[in-house]
């Protein structure tokens, strides 16, 4: 064990790197012991792997990513992979949506943001990808509302912006096989919630954020 | 197979002259960068010593190459062709479903050509590529299902595999010729082609510089001068016929030689600048810095190989 780190999944890591050639590049912010919320795009099974051996390894054991319990769950390694190696955060998605009364929404809601809260505790960085599906990598997705929700309840942690480029030439949704091209891992500058702010506004603002980070005009 | 590169005292020569050469230009290249001036000099005195840097790492992989003969040569050859690929797919654009052809292309097409190499298989080896890949590549996009720009794509992808797999595969591919009383010599002809062709890049570079007026095509390269090519085809072909006495042609067979690879390799420059052009590459080999450049460094080499073999073959193998 290397410090609460899986070996497992630093071997997965370094595949992970290997395989994409990961470039990473930190452009408004360093890497720092601080408390943190990476929120990125999502195109790929790999986002939170390459995002994740991107750290430098004593961060890494402090980050755990939130993944889509649904998904992740479906089948023994899986639950496996992102529970015992990754120490994954597994959260209902769709709750909200699938509620059928406001107050139905508000708790289930309430749930997720409290155990997000939890995870994050007193040391823990997640990683987070706020579209909460993997996209085709064009443009970067509407973002949920958690991560506004998170960021209200814990406003001493930093929300610091990614942008994952190239991972869905890799490995797109729906293929196993991944295709070994080059790309490029940037995180910008941290935001927070303004004083006042609406949350579709700021939700947008994130989602500017993460897109402003784009290296490469679209294909 | 080790000893024998130790025994062969024309090819430690041949490599310690371009261990003096380098050796050389790195003092100069360190020389100009401490009395450079103005912008555009230092931009050159870097362009310069990057590819000095370039040269230093070839050499070492060549000297490991010739160390581990037939097999490390191959080996090595066909990671430079990965990462020349690799480098070539993330630059062009491809849509979602030229997925698993790019999949066969990394991980079937091109080890299966080096192995091909291995086993000197030469009639598959010289058509896995130009016939079956070509029939492949457009099948299998066309099952993936998805016709938009269907032509456009199968022709990138084929020349990706063409130039980074095929034509650079024929490089190593001169370790498996017999010529009579060369035998277990071709590790030379190797060196000899690498070094023909890089210094005609070098010295076509340094004529520009020097007495380059008429752009050939200034869209495409804006540094390619006609006074340039022609000094640096003609003294890399000089330097070639200076080097007969470590290959199997007289001064006069090799000044051909090398004058065809010099022309060959200035079409495959101009070519891969052609297409970085196209696809405004150029922004994004800064971009992808620290991977960027095996592309640049071996197009003229990709385009000179096959000839350079077969020409080899033609003439010399009975």
């Amino acid at each position: 064990m290397n410090g609460g780190v899986h070996p497992f999944a630093s071997l997965l890591a370094a595949v992970a790197r290997g395989i994409t050639g990961v470039q990473v590049q930190w452009a408004g912010c360093e890497p720092d012991e601080k408390q943190r919320i990476y929120f990125a795009n999502h195109t790929s099974h790999l986002d939170f792997v390459v995002l994740w051996s991107a750290l430098p390894s004593d961060l890494r054991a402090h980050t755990r990513p939130v993944a889509a319990q649904d998904y992740w769950e479906s089948s023994a390694v899986r639950r496996y992979v992102v529970t015992n190696v990754f120490n994954a955060v597994l959260v209902q998605r769709g709750a909200m949506a699938q509620a059928k009364t406001p107050e139905e929404a508000r708790f289930a809601a309430r749930a997720l943001i409290e155990q997000m809260a939890a995870a994050l505790g007193e040391q823990y960085s997640l990683i987070l990808f706020p579209e909460g599906t993997r996209g085709n990598g064009e443009k970067v997705g509407e973002f949920r509302a958690g991560l506004y929700y998170l960021a209200l309840r814990r406003p001493d942690v930093e929300l610091v912006p990614a942008y994952l480029e190239n991972m869905n030439r890799i490995l797109p949704k729906g293929e196993v096989l991944p295709v070994p091209m080059l790309s490029l891992l940037t995180f910008g500058k941290p935001i927070q919630v303004e004083q006042g702010e609406e949350k579709e506004a700021f939700l947008e603002r994130a989602r500017e954020a993460v897109g402003s980070l784009r290296r490469i005009g679209s294909a | 197979m080790m000893p024998q590169a130790f025994h062969d005292a024309k090819l430690l020569w041949l490599f310690g002259g371009v261990l003096f050469l380098l050796y050389v230009a790195t003092l100069i290249g360190r020389w100009a960068k401490q009395r450079r001036k103005g912008e555009a000099s230092r931009a050159t005195v870097e362009n310069v010593n990057a590819r000095i840097r370039a040269w230093w790492k070839m050499c070492a992989i060549f000297a490991a190459a010739i160390l581990l003969g037939r097999i490390g040569s191959l080996v090595l050859f066909g990671l430079i062709s990965f990462l020349a690929l690799r480098e070539y797919m993330t630059l062009v654009p491809t849509r979602r479903g030229d997925h698993r052809t790019l999949f066969w292309s990394f991980f079937v097409i091109m080890p299966l050509q080096y192995c091909l190499i291995g086993l000197q298989w030469y009639v598959f080896f010289t058509i896995l590529v130009p016939s079956l890949v070509f029939v492949f590549v457009p099948t299998s996009i066309a099952i993936a299902g998805d016709t938009a720009s269907f032509l456009e794509r199968a022709a990138k992808i084929q020349s990706g595999i063409m130039v980074c797999a095929y034509c650079l595969s024929y490089a190593p591919a001169l370790l498996m010729l017999s010529i009579p009383g060369y035998e277990g010599r071709d590790a030379r002809l190797l060196l000899y082609l690498v070094i023909v062709d890089q210094m005609s890049g070098v010295l076509q570079f340094v004529w520009d510089k020097l007495i380059g007026k008429n752009k050939i095509a200034w869209r495409v390269s804006p540094h390619k001068t006609w006074e340039g090519s022609f000094g640096g085809v003609l003294s890399a072909t000089a330097l070639g016929t200076a080097l007969w006495w470590a290959t199997p042609f007289t001064p006069l067979q090799s000044a051909g030689m090398a004058f065809t690879i010099c022309v060959l390799g200035f079409c495959g420059s101009l070519v891969i600048c052609a297409i970085k052009r196209d696809i405004g590459i150029k922004d994004f080999g800064m971009v992808i810095e620290r991977h960027g450049g095996i592309l640049d460094r071996i197009d003229s080499l990709c385009f000179a190989a096959p000839i350079f073999f077969q020409l080899v073959r033609y003439y010399f193998v009975p």
